[in-house]
């Protein structure tokens, strides 16, 4: 994977310097690899006929997990786009809330089964609802920071986009906004250089997303995003500069697209065995996981044990949004408006 | 009663409505130092400079920032300069704004406020002159409102601006310094989706709203001097639409007619036959009426094209007395 850093991003060695505390983490490596459980289970079950519809995260976890923990939980907003699995389950959503909206069940509570999975909301996560036109939530999260401008608050509003959305005109519409009123605000582009078949060269002329921070006036930081150490400096730096009210930072992050784009997608059709290949060696949870080892941060038994226990919570999740009720077809008129 | 024009009633409203609750704020293009190119927010940004906001020219953004702010605790009001100039935010008003509650099973509410001054007569051509309704009274989870008067205005806009829904708030642009009316000093409000018999009737029933409205009452007092009884109903509200006060009309006059500006084909006047057809077919004494605006692409420049284009009291008239013949 060809990664372009930029001098103001920190690179993996300068990651590995930080001095983060153990159970941090050790929260990272659970967070992405339950992350990658329950992704892996839902592409199971919708090989099974058991779920209509999966789209993936598997290969943005390092660049999703590393960011919302540099969030503050309690009050910043998340506006995740369809492969925010990692950054939706970093702010709070359970595996069984997931498995929920995958089952279409009434009790999901993104959209209580009206919506196709993996467009999340929660108001009382403070996770922005979302829609399947791409780049709509950039200037919403603009919006939901000029209301905490507005009110004299402190919290920051974070969104996530693939590098096609770049191509958007809510992408430019809404930075632009963001960087003339200096909104807290932290726009990541996680690149994984496919937007389902069209590779990054055909989507625009620059080599990085980043690169157009200049152009807004804000700095773009271009960081590994399977890196999940630098993931969480890169943005730790961001929000700090939201909260002082210095402005919005665009961060892009380089990722790897593991899966097709979505369960009606067949990769192979434009991506060769070669690049699948190469593709795999930046797998950013066996990359976290070598990191942890040779640093003596988790012993072998301990990712097991870990590992088996994530799969318990899986399976748990999946028994019970399997169990719970579907929407009732009388429901279909509730709130159209609110009273 | 002071008598103010629509302008001022607007202005009012947004100024009194920001007076008592900073939670309201507006965003939109030339709405700061200028005041908003037909002067509506003029002297807010003094009184507010926080929340009278001026934006980039992008109305994508605009609506698209307001709908952000308005699930994070404050009362947007976003200003679109034309509803000529709507259509980069149809994606924002339509597919964000209109379906969020429903699509978060009401977990997240949209009290956003789009002002957007249109229609035509006032030389202002192709694109700045058009009537957009139709577009969007088409969709649930939106509210379409398009006052006449002085006193509508100032009453629809505070219950939009307190409505936890997205309200479309039409203005007709050639209204507002043409319509003076008398608007009382206290705090009232005109609850959204309630029509208004403007003039009552015996004989025919003309339903219509914004500078129509005017035309159609005009026509009314032409056709009064000739012996004929018509009924001018203000619908106010498109959406949702008073369908018990149309069909009461009706049901008494027997005879209806629709008048709008935009064009005919596909226009709200369609609705408005379809549900009188179909709820008050057997007390209709003649075919329901439709009269709109001609089916070309937009209103020309040109004086004589504008004004083959616009509905006119005279034309408004001659179809009443079509209706009445009948």
């Amino acid at each position: 994977m060809a990664v372009s850093t930029k001098a103001t991003a920190p690179g993996a060695d300068v990651a590995a310097q930080r001095d983060l505390a153990p159970t941090m983490m050790r929260d990272m490596f659970r967070f992405m690899l339950l992350a990658r459980a329950l992704d892996e289970r839902m592409w199971l079950l919708n090989r099974a006929g058991k779920a209509p519809f999966v789209i993936s995260c598997q290969g943005h976890e390092a660049a999703q997990v590393g960011a919302a923990l540099a969030l503050d939980r309690t009050k910043d907003f998340t506006l995740p786009y369809y492969r925010g699995l990692g950054t939706v389950l970093v702010m709070g959503m359970t595996p069984a809330e997931i498995m929920l909206a995958l089952f279409a069940r009434a009790a999901d509570p993104s959209s209580g089964g009206r919506q196709m999975p993996a467009h999340y909301s929660s108001r009382r996560l403070r996770i922005v609802t979302q829609s399947s036109p791409v780049g709509t939530q950039i200037p919403h999260a603009a919006g939901v920071a000029l209301a905490e401008q507005i009110r004299g608050g402190d919290a920051v509003a974070w969104t996530s986009f693939g590098e096609g959305t770049a191509s958007q005109g809510d992408f430019h519409e809404g930075i632009n906004f963001a960087a003339v009123h200096r909104l807290p605000a932290i726009f990541q582009c996680e690149n994984n250089e496919y937007a389902i078949s069209v590779p990054q060269k055909m989507q625009m002329a620059v080599n990085s997303v980043a690169d157009r921070g200049v152009a807004y006036g804000i700095p773009g930081v271009c960081v590994d995003g399977t890196d999940v150490l630098a993931m969480y400096e890169v943005t730790q730096r961001a929000v700090a500069r939201a909260r002082a009210g210095d402005g919005p930072t665009l961060i892009e992050a380089r990722v790897v697209r593991l899966t097709a784009h979505s369960s009606d997608d067949n990769d192979r059709t434009y991506r060769s065995q070669h690049e699948l290949r190469a593709m795999r060696q930046h797998d950013p949870i066996a990359r976290f996981a070598s990191y942890l080892h040779e640093h003596d941060l988790i012993a072998e038994d301990e990712e097991r044990e870990l590992r088996e226990a994530i799969a318990a919570e899986v399976d748990a999740a999946t028994e019970a949004a399997e169990q719970a009720p579907l929407p009732e077809p009388e429901t279909l008129y509730d709130h159209v408006y609110a009273p | 009663m002071p008598e103010i024009n629509i302008l001022e009633a607007i202005r009012q409203a947004i100024d009194e409505m920001m007076s008592s609750d900073e939670r309201v704020f507006v965003l939109g293009e030339d709405v700061g130092v200028r005041g908003g190119v037909f002067r509506v927010t003029d002297g807010l940004i003094a009184k507010y400079p926080r929340r009278i906001i001026d934006s980039p020219l992008a109305e994508s953004a605009i609506v698209g920032a307001c709908v952000g702010a308005a699930m994070n605790g404050t009362l947007p009001i976003a200003e679109i300069q034309f509803a000529d100039f709507i259509a980069p935010a149809f994606n924002q008003i339509v597919q964000e704004a209109a379906r969020i509650h429903y699509r978060s099973n009401g977990d997240w509410t949209m009290p956003l406020v789009i002002r957007a001054p249109y229609g035509g007569g006032i030389h202002g051509a192709l694109y700045h002159s058009q009537s957009i309704e139709a577009f969007f009274a088409h969709v649930p989870g939106l509210k379409v409102l398009a006052p006449a008067t002085p006193y509508d205005a100032k009453g629809l806009l505070k219950s939009a601006i307190e409505d936890p829904n997205p309200v479309l708030f039409l203005e007709h642009k050639k209204t507002y310094r043409l319509i003076k009316g008398q608007v009382p000093d206290d705090d009232y409000r005109v609850p959204i989706g309630e029509a208004d018999v403007k003039r009552p009737g015996e004989d025919l029933s003309v339903f219509a709203y914004g500078l129509m409205l005017h035309y159609c009452m005009e026509a009314a007092r032409m056709l009064a001097a000739e012996g004929v009884s018509v009924e001018v109903v203000d619908l106010r509200s498109l959406r949702p639409l008073d369908i018990a006060t149309i069909l009461a009309s009706v049901r008494r006059t027997s005879k209806a007619m629709v008048v709008h500006e935009d064009n005919l084909t596909g226009g709200f006047g369609g609705e408005i036959a379809a549900l009188i057809g179909e709820h008050a077919f057997e007390h209709l004494d003649a075919p329901v009426m439709r009269l709109g605006g001609p089916d070309v692409p937009a209103m020309p420049f040109a004086k004589p094209l504008e004004d083959a284009f616009m509905p006119s009291p005279a034309k408004i008239a001659a179809a009443m007395r079509r209706l009445a013949a009948y």
